[in-house]
């Protein structure tokens, strides 16, 4: 009997095509979670609280800021930098935390890897997953802004492919990073990395609060890059060089997935 | 409880002492960054703007907000997640009752050494905070009591929840619309007058908000009797929570 008669039995499992299966890994975490959905629709409410305390609540202390020549009021201001780094915090939280788990204490990928999925499809499934559920978070984000009169322009619906650009960005250097992880004492580095990125990234207030040295050091981290472009978006102070920020996190995208790609392959199949 | 619980307490603080390097920057580096972003950088806006009222700095206001915010959130997930690993995936619990420790002294054990630690990082928070300019009166060494008590409050609370579950999935809910919610509108970074009239009394149930008005009357120097009745809430939210907890140890930890 030749294969194609097996096949035809339904006895094993058609070939998958090698450019989409990765699709697979992406429908698993998709089915898993609509399973447990509370868990992945609290997630909308975090930034949204955020934005709620920081935003509107100290925003009355605040008042205006001075931003790009005029002012805006405090909660528009930080609104931009919440959508920023939620994009940011999400990715990173699904491709280190969540993939380390699978792959060390779930032992999931050892699963996935008895089918024919090939660990470039773990990794491509699982950025993909991220990036689905990061656009998510950021649609509802952005609907909340714009209901609290929060987004100012219709180029804040740009906003939106930005911040899953953002969330990448993230993802790919994170996977990158996580495959150099040796337990979960190293975790402690992401947060060493993150936290400060999310406190002083132009997030809560304007760069001119440094002083002129600082301001350049924030101006060339990862997550400025995200803040700068989501908040002219959502304000309309659009202008060309905002295109520098989307080759930088477009590097970031590029650099990751290349040393994610290489190591991944090693990591998964010891 | 027994007086083994010392025995479980040694044990708690002899993993710390071993492993604390891990978890140094989230517990001493992380709340340091908050109050350098919000009490200098945020500070300075407020500061321009309409302020926080009062005579206080803004940096004088949230720095107590902050001191005891970090006692909830870096021990609610060891609380969480730490008891079901003690239960479940690791099991030393099991170790522990094995000796003559029983099941209450290992929940005691956890009650107290989280308060041990939280008040080791208050101590360097308030150093860190001083030298910043964040605190106002000789009594601040007052507000390490508020991080103790908020620390054992939560991990008696907590771990009475995660002993009972059978898996983590309720933990990061609690966490998302708990524990975070808390954070945010418990006067740590605006008054609470602030918030809608509505929410204003519900505060009265935030067990920070307590923790947050004693650390702030401390290193403000306002202590009267309010800052006596706060403290009071605490302890007695950590006498009642106990005996539930300990009944939840003792059915899941009985051999």
């Amino acid at each position: 009997m030749n294969v194609s008669a097996v096949l035809d039995r339904g006895r094993i499992a058609p070939p998958l095509d090698a450019r989409t299966r990765f699709l697979r890994m992406t429908e698993r975490n998709v089915v898993g979670y609509v399973r447990h959905w509370p868990l992945l629709v609290s997630g909308v409410f975090e930034p949204l609280l955020y934005l709620l305390s920081i935003g509107i609540g100290v925003g009355a202390l605040v008042g205006d800021v001075a931003y790009a020549g005029r002012t805006v009021p405090y909660e528009t201001f930080v609104a931009s930098g919440m959508l920023a780094t939620a994009a940011m915090n999400g990715a990173v939280f699904d491709t280190t935390f969540n993939f380390f788990i699978r792959l060390k204490y779930a032992k999931l990928y050892d699963a996935v890897l008895a089918t024919p999925l090939e660990p470039r499809d773990v990794a491509l499934g699982e950025v993909t997953w991220a990036l689905l559920r990061g656009a998510f978070y950021s649609t509802a984000f952005l609907v909340t802004m714009a209901l609290l009169g929060m987004a100012e322009s219709w180029w804040s619906l740009a906003a939106l492919p930005v911040t899953v650009l953002i969330g990448a960005a993230f993802a790919s250097v994170g996977l990158a990073g996580s495959t150099f992880m040796r337990s979960f004492l190293d975790f402690d580095f992401i947060n060493l990395a993150i936290t400060p990125m999310f406190l002083f990234s132009a997030t809560f207030f304007p760069l001119s609060e440094y002083p002129d040295g600082i301001a350049w050091v924030v101006r060339l981290t990862p997550l400025y890059q995200g803040v700068a472009l989501c908040r002219a978006l959502t304000t309309g102070e659009v202008e060309l060089g905002l295109l520098v920020h989307v080759a930088y996190l477009a590097a970031m995208v590029a650099v990751g997935v290349a040393v994610a790609g290489r190591r991944i392959d090693a990591l998964l199949r010891r | 409880m027994t007086r083994a619980v010392l025995r479980a307490l040694e044990r708690e603080l002899l993993v710390f002492a071993r492993t604390w390097r891990g978890s140094a920057f989230s517990a001493f580096v992380q709340p340091i960054l908050f109050l350098a972003a919000m009490g200098l950088g945020l500070g300075g806006l407020v500061d321009e703007g309409v302020g926080a009222g009062g005579q206080l700095d803004y940096l004088e206001f949230v720095a107590p907000g902050l001191l005891a915010a970090h006692a909830l959130m870096a021990t609610a997930g060891e609380a969480l997640w730490g008891v079901m690993g003690g239960v479940k995936w690791m099991g030393q619990f099991s170790g522990m009752v094995a000796t003559p420790m029983t099941p209450g002294d290992v929940y005691g054990g956890l009650v107290l050494s989280a308060g041990v630690r939280a008040g080791l990082a208050a101590v360097a928070f308030l150093v860190v905070a001083a030298v910043l300019g964040g605190v106002a009166s000789l009594w601040a060494p007052l507000a390490v009591v508020a991080a103790v008590l908020l620390a054992m409050v939560t991990t008696a609370g907590l771990a009475a929840w995660s002993v009972r579950r059978q898996d983590d999935l309720t933990f990061s809910l609690i966490m998302r619309l708990g524990v975070i919610p808390l954070f945010l509108f418990s006067g740590t970074f605006f008054p609470v007058e602030q918030l809608p009239d509505v929410l204003e009394p519900v505060v009265v149930l935030s067990p920070l908000w307590h923790g947050v008005e004693v650390a702030r009357d401390a290193t403000t120097g306002a202590i009267d009797g309010w800052t006596a009745v706060h403290a009071a809430v605490l302890v007695a939210l950590v006498l009642v929570v106990l005996p539930i907890g300990m009944r939840g140890f003792e059915r899941r930890l009985t051999p």
